[in-house]
């Protein structure tokens, strides 16, 4: 039998990344098809109602919306290559700057959703797993499927109404006032994510109110993704309770707590992994929601803006950042897995 | 009748048996009523002897070694004494009976393919193993052991760090081997660990075990519905059917001179190079929620008499030594007047159906 040695690890790796680039074309191609098909031309969808026919002309000639579609698709592919993703119409605007200054918060807040989900959902499904049909069980259960099913405007609203008060805690935008302008006028927002900028100013003021302001959209947002998780580990954990291989560790008579964490609990996380990176796509989905409802600054609340805009140059670039990025998690969940899994090396 | 049993056993083997099971009862609870999945079975081991547990599917070979081991599923009942190194299994607190699995009571299993964890490297579980039941050891005594047990088994020290995937279904089940024996168990149950596995593989495994008991003096309960192993691999033979040890005794005695009608049809049933014509035994095993009367055999068996079908068979002393329960051998002076005639075919037919 030929062995097979973790030398295939890189190998695989390898492979993965070089997907990613058919995997971007793709993606790329469906974003610029999508948006061609809708009726009419950007230019006077933006602009049609403020600007007389010729001036539209002289805009759709401008920017080569009068080109023939194939050129338009390669101009576009190819300004893709250069990371030059236009210009808006609605405020003219570099659009990979408006991807930069917002993205931070965006990220900032799906990570912090993430970790939230995480936090939460794998610990109460591996306990409504192991303690299967009994009374916490079930209320785990009621609990997931409630913060899954229920959608997340209303969740933040209710979060707003009934525990921002309580609890003191800001029910809109990023940070405070103060935060955003002395942040700014000190040069301290140097890596344009506040929530990193924050931390390396070392200032617990502004700390605190970055945090505070984070806290019920990552909870909304978290709440949204961790009723999968806990359905997900539930359903693992049953499994692997059940499993040839932990049956076998019993009747070498493995201690029963090492059993449950080494061997249940262990592999049921493996699916959650590569789970992760679809939920990623959910959230990027939800954070819209989510940065709408709680005012926050991020790429979805832009998003939304030109959309409403009819911008479709501005609304291209976010959604192929949006794109981006989930093709680009997916491939490092992919290698994750590989590390933890050893069967998927092949 | 047991203590009667128990000193026939230990004449004949002339040694302090490692495990005596008596009157062990399995039941499983279901919607439909307790399938009694082992009705009464007693059976004793000397160390280093091999017994063959032989039967149809679904006889509750399995459910018995399982039970042995305390690896059954929830809502399984167990009744009766197992007797081992001078205290009663099944009388203990479930935590003491667990500590002596792995280092007292070895199991291997059926499927070899799926009883180890794909995320664990096989070092990972000799590490696991063995720390359990000898914390003091260090890491390098640890390897040192799992090794020799890999080299008993023909696994090079190369593949120490391999995850289970990279192996073999032959070669997990090696590895299976191994993990039990590095515990050094007195008592190992084998539940039909070659059906997995071709017959080249097969004979290997046979051969293992076979060395097994030499080199370690392991008792050995070897459930299988292979004939051939039992005659190749064993000591002793206990053909069960329908929850019952229906005969038991030496392997030559036993299928030499059957004197159950089930073991001569099973031994029948066995396909070899001389085989013409397939032999197979009409029907199915009994319904274990509702069993017949009688023998559980009779509605199947080609030889039944009216007393088979009301009265239990009573387990006697078969002519050259172990037990058989069957009226054809006796005793005489139980069975009722008139209770010799043989039982009509359509009855069988009947008794079948339901």
């Amino acid at each position: 039998m030929t062995r097979f040695a973790s030398g295939s690890l890189p190998r695989y790796i390898l492979q993965r990344v070089l997907l990613v680039l058919p995997m971007i074309w793709v993606i790329l191609t469906l974003v610029f098809v999508v948006l061609r098909v809708a009726p009419g031309d950007p230019v006077s969808a933006a602009l049609g109602d403020r600007l007389d026919d010729e001036a539209l002309d002289q805009r759709r000639e401008a920017l080569g919306f009068n080109d023939p579609i194939v050129v338009q698709y390669w101009d576009y592919l190819v300004s893709v290559v250069r990371l030059d993703f236009g210009t808006t119409f609605s405020d003219n605007q570099d659009v990979l700057e408006v991807v930069r200054d917002n993205g931070g918060a965006t990220l900032s807040l799906t990570l912090a959703a993430f970790v939230i989900a995480l936090l939460v959902g794998i610990p109460l499904g591996l306990i409504a797993g192991r303690y299967r049909d009994t009374v916490p069980d079930v209320l785990i259960r009621l609990f997931g499927i409630l913060s899954y099913a229920a959608p997340i405007f209303f969740v933040g609203y209710l979060l707003q109404a009934y525990v921002a008060g309580p609890l003191g805690l800001p029910t809109s935008g990023a940070a405070g006032v103060e935060t955003v302008f002395y942040m700014e006028r000190d040069g301290l927002n140097r890596t344009h994510i506040l929530l990193i900028d924050v931390f390396l100013s070392g200032n617990s003021y502004y700390i605190e109110d970055v945090l505070k302001h984070l806290a019920l959209p990552a909870v909304t947002l978290g709440l949204l993704i961790c009723g999968v998780f806990i359905r997900l580990v539930r359903v693992n954990i049953l499994q692997t309770m059940q499993s040839d291989y932990v049956e076998a560790a019993e009747a070498r008579g493995i201690a029963p707590t090492k059993v449950t964490w080494r061997h249940a609990f262990r592999n049921a996380l493996v699916p959650v992994i590569t789970v992760i990176g679809l939920q990623f796509a959910l959230l990027l989905g939800g954070a819209v929601l989510t940065e709408t409802t709680f005012n926050w600054p991020g790429l979805g609340d832009k998003l939304v803006g030109y959309i409403n805009e009819r911008d479709y140059v501005a609304v291209q670039g976010i959604v192929t950042v949006f794109a981006v990025a989930v093709v680009v998690i997916s491939v490092v969940v992919d290698i994750v897995n590989a590390l933890i899994d050893p069967r998927v090396r092949y | 009748m047991s203590i009667e049993m128990s000193n026939a056993m230990s004449l004949e083997m002339s040694r302090e048996p490692v495990i005596s099971a008596r009157d062990v009862r399995v039941w499983y609870g279901t919607t439909r009523g307790a399938i009694r999945a082992v009705d009464g079975v007693s059976f004793d081991l000397a160390p280093g002897e091999t017994l063959g547990l032989v039967g149809e599917s679904g006889c509750g070979k399995s459910t018995l070694g399982r039970g042995l081991m305390g690896l059954l599923p929830k809502g399984a009942k167990r009744d009766g004494e197992v007797w081992f190194e001078g205290k009663d299994i099944l009388s203990m607190r479930p935590k003491d009976s667990y500590r002596l699995r792995g280092s007292h009571l070895g199991m291997i299993f059926q499927e070899p393919l799926t009883r180890l964890n794909p995320l664990m490297r096989i070092s990972d579980h000799f590490q696991e193993s063995i720390k359990q039941h000898d914390p003091s050891l260090t890491k390098d005594e640890i390897k040192q052991r799992a090794l020799d047990a890999l080299r008993l088994m023909g696994i090079p020290p190369t593949r120490y760090r391999s995850y289970p995937h990279e192996f073999s279904g032959g070669m997990r089940q090696r590895l299976m081997i191994a993990m039990a024996l590095v515990l050094k168990p007195s008592f190992v149950v084998a539940d039909e660990p070659t059906t997995a596995l071709d017959v080249l593989v097969e004979a290997q495994i046979v051969q293992i075990l076979n060395d097994l008991r030499r080199n370690f003096n392991t008792s050995l309960l070897l459930i299988t519905h292979n004939v051939g192993i039992v005659a190749e691999a064993c000591d002793r033979v206990a053909v069960m059917y329908a929850g019952r040890i229906v005969e038991q005794g030496r392997v030559a005695d036993v299928f030499e001179n059957p004197q159950h009608p089930y073991t001569r049809e099973l031994l029948r049933s066995t396909i070899s190079l001389r085989t013409t014509g397939l032999n197979f035994i009409p029907g199915a095993p009994p319904d274990l929620v509702d069993p017949p009367d009688g023998c559980r055999f009779h509605p199947r068996c080609p030889e039944a008499m009216a007393v088979c079908a009301t009265r239990n068979p009573v387990n006697i002393e078969r002519p050259r030594g172990g037990r058989v329960e069957c009226w054809l051998v006796g005793p005489e002076d139980e069975i009722p007047p008139g209770g010799k005639q043989r039982l009509k075919q359509e009855e069988l037919t009947v008794a079948d159906e339901a």
